[in-house]
């Protein structure tokens, strides 16, 4: 019931709007186990947040939570500026999350399955034939059914399906993994181009050399909590590390 | 559950008083004990006058003091589904969606299963005695039938486990949807039985005429098993409420050991 | 809603149409069923009579491959995340996997009565042949909406492969009752001893009517209530 030690206030990013995301002190739990135990989380619009941390730190709850498949046992949480006790379902259709797994139909191809999710979300099939087209899909590929792609297309054709989707918030796990280096300059361009377009991102990753030249802040979640780093702390362009 | 629990008083930002009530696990109050003398008084009166003081009948001579018990556990059943239909409505349409709702609907199914049983059980040695079969396929027993079998679903499904409101919300739904089943089940057999009339086993009809110290037993039975319902049900939901109260002190435990992963981590 | 069943269902089909699991494997599975009722049986005269039980027997049975089927593609990927993510109307999933279902189970009913009249040498009276479509169409809306919902109900679960049947079989019996009940009059096989040497057709079409009220319930109760099934899945 009680949060632990208050988690100071999240960075001063330019911020006029109220938050994306706004976490105090969230315990969610997996069956009996608290996945998450008091996170507290600011996200401003238009930022890529780069969440590192251990195997098992939570960060994958924290997405999940986010994109309100995991409840909140405990603590405040605004997704989008809706209350995430009481308006679970409110946020969706604006969030995109890219998990662990692809959210693929096996048997469909590539294309089928990209036109299946850009139609849930009434996109059109230029959109649909544009994000086929950003991530590399529209040639052979787009014929090949999805069981039979290896892991690293299907991460790519996940990507067009949350491209078609044109979220707001974007939430990716481990979106590098499995992906290989032309794979990961795409990945790289698409949420760039996500953030052009006004969207906010949630980075879990790993790979943190590639993930930091993006990212503009870093967070590291360890213990079911987030912590706060300086933005420069990956002692990029500007300055060392404190 | 959790093996290393720690003196509860030591655990920060743990309600000390919930924990320290968990651990003596009480479910009885006043009101429960008193309703609990009440009981067993009446459950000794109906042994007296159902197996003692009523007559045997002319035709089914002591057989019909299976009645004395088949009766009240058929009703308590029927009463018990009841309840747990009306707090399912409850639990799912009140803006709160309060636990508590889905603890008496939970308690209520459980009572009700174990009733239904019984009165199967009762009324097919019944049965036995009086047609001599166990079973016919008379729209009352098969939609019985069907409702104990749908309830032992619901329960099935009350321990797929996840969140306590996770378990509450689809329990109420398929509460509900049980709801709607049961008309439909009775109102296809009983037009399945009506329109094929096969003299397979209905007479001698059962019917019994009962005298006055007959009719007397079968009160105190009702009443004693009425009874004996809401005693249960106050104690399984108060059981029930300590349940969910036990995994969330679980969880105080748990968060201070999730969060002293933290510290491990900031050392390494 | 109606635009995300269309979509949902067109996708449903896709998948079937090029994974042929159903074709292969569901389809050969409700003959067999056939075969073996034949064999349990041994009469011809017992199988020629209860030839309509036995059908929707096995439709029921293969409904229940049919279900897990249809929600085992949702959860193979984690898809049916993605759907809830995606805040997909759940109004419209539903409607969507149950028009697919049915029209899977419309083909194998179609396979299954074939299978009767060679197998069970039945014979549809000609002035029956109204009352057998009217029956496996309100029969089959019933099913694909009950299935649909406990399917729904148990998809994600723990066990879910022996929770569905013990969810599901009680809940059909109406639909197996009242269309047996309704095919046996256009049949005209409910021989008897005694008084009832047969059924009119009349005698089958009080049973639709029970068909058709248990479909409408259960279709506007899959609408309203698979929102919060899926919520919590």
């Amino acid at each position: 019931m009680s949060p632990v030690e208050p988690v100071p206030a999240p960075s001063t990013t330019v911020a006029i709007a109220a938050p994306v995301v706004a976490l105090r002190h969230v315990v969610a739990v997996l069956g009996r186990f608290p996945a998450l135990a008091g996170a507290s989380l600011e996200v401003q619009a238009g930022e890529v947040l780069l969440l590192k941390g251990p195997n098992g730190a939570g960060k994958t709850t924290l997405l999940r939570l986010c994109a309100g498949l995991v409840p909140l046992v405990r603590g405040e949480a605004e997704v989008l500026g809706h209350d995430l006790r009481t308006d679970r379902a409110a946020i969706r259709q604006h969030v995109g999350l890219l998990g662990h797994q692809n959210g693929l139909y096996a048997d469909l191809s590539v294309r089928e399955n990209v036109r299946f999710w850009g139609r849930t979300a009434g996109a059109s099939d230029g959109e649909i034939n544009a994000a086929l087209t950003q991530l590399g899909l529209d040639g052979r590929l787009a014929t090949v059914p999805a069981g039979r792609l290896s892991a690293g297309q299907r991460r790519r054709t996940a990507l067009a399906c949350l491209i078609a989707r044109r979220a707001r918030l974007w939430l990716l796990d481990e979106p590098h993994a499995g992906l290989d280096a032309d794979g990961r300059d795409l990945l790289d361009d698409v949420i760039r181009r996500a953030v052009g377009a006004g969207a906010t991102v949630l980075v879990a990753s790993h790979e943190l050399e590639r993930a930091k030249a993006l990212a503009t802040r870093i967070v590291t979640v360890a213990g079911g909590l987030v912590h706060n780093e300086s933005p420069d702390d990956a002692g990029a362009d500007r300055g060392g590390r404190v | 559950m959790s093996t290393t629990v720690p003196n509860p008083q030591s655990i920060p930002g743990t309600n000390a008083s919930a924990v320290s009530r968990r651990w003596r696990g009480i479910t009885s109050t006043g009101f429960s004990r008193v309703l609990g003398v009440a009981t067993l008084v009446l459950v000794v009166w109906l042994v007296l006058f159902g197996l003692l003081f009523s007559p045997p009948d002319q035709t089914q001579q002591s057989s019909v003091r299976i009645m004395y018990i088949h009766v009240p556990t058929a009703w308590v059943a029927y009463l018990a589904f009841g309840v747990t239909g009306l707090s399912s409505a409850m639990y799912l349409f009140r803006r709160a969606h309060s636990l508590a709702w889905d603890r008496v609907a939970g308690a209520s199914a459980e009572i009700g299963v174990m009733f239904m049983a019984l009165t199967l059980i009762t009324g097919s040695l019944w049965g036995r005695l009086t047609w001599g079969v166990y079973w016919a396929w008379d729209a009352r027993l098969t939609t019985t039938a069907f409702l104990f079998v749908t309830y032992v679903g619901y329960l099935a499904v009350r321990r797929l486990g996840g969140s306590h409101q996770a378990r509450a919300k689809r329990s109420a739904v398929l509460g509900l949807l049980a709801v709607i089943e049961i008309p439909l089940v009775h109102f296809s057999v009983e037009l399945w039985r009506s329109l094929h009339q096969e003299a397979s086993v209905a007479n001698p009809s059962g019917d019994v005429k009962m005298d006055g110290l007959m009719l007397f037993s079968l009160f105190v039975g009702l009443i004693a098993f009425s009874l004996l319902y809401f005693w249960l049900v106050l104690h399984r939901q108060r059981a029930m409420y300590l349940e969910d109260q036990y995994d969330d002190a679980d969880l105080d435990v748990a968060l201070v050991e999730r969060r002293a992963e933290t510290k491990e981590h900031s050392r390494a | 809603m109606w635009r995300t069943a269309r979509l949902v269902a067109a996708k449903d089909l896709g998948i079937e149409w090029r994974s042929r699991q159903v074709t292969n494997q569901v389809l050969p599975f409700a003959g067999l069923t056939l075969v073996l009722f034949a064999f349990a049986l041994d009469r011809d005269e017992i199988t020629a009579r209860v030839a309509p039980g036995l059908f929707w027997l096995a439709t029921t049975f293969s409904l229940i491959v049919l279900v897990q089927r249809t929600f085992a593609v949702e959860t193979a990927d984690g898809a049916l995340d993605t759907l809830r993510v995606a805040g997909v109307d759940p109004a419209g999933i539903y409607l969507g996997k149950a028009l697919a279902l049915a029209a899977q189970l419309v083909v194998l009913e179609a396979l299954l009565l074939v299978g009767v009249i060679v197998f069970y040498a039945s014979h549809i009276r000609p002035a029956g042949i109204v009352l057998v479509i009217v029956t496996a169409f309100l029969a089959t809306s019933g099913l694909a909406f009950v299935g649909t919902l406990y399917g729904g109900l148990a998809a994600g679960a723990k066990g879910r492969e022996t929770l569905l049947p013990l969810l599901l079989l009680p809940v059909v019996a109406p639909v197996l009752i009242g269309a047996t009940r309704a095919f046996e009059a256009a049949f005209g096989t409910r021989g008897g001893e005694g008084i009832r040497a047969g059924v009119e057709i009349s005698d089958g079409w009080p049973w639709v009517g029970m068909l058709a009220i248990f479909a409408a319930v259960f279709g506007a109760a899959g609408v309203l209530a698979f929102g919060p099934l899926l919520e919590e899945a």
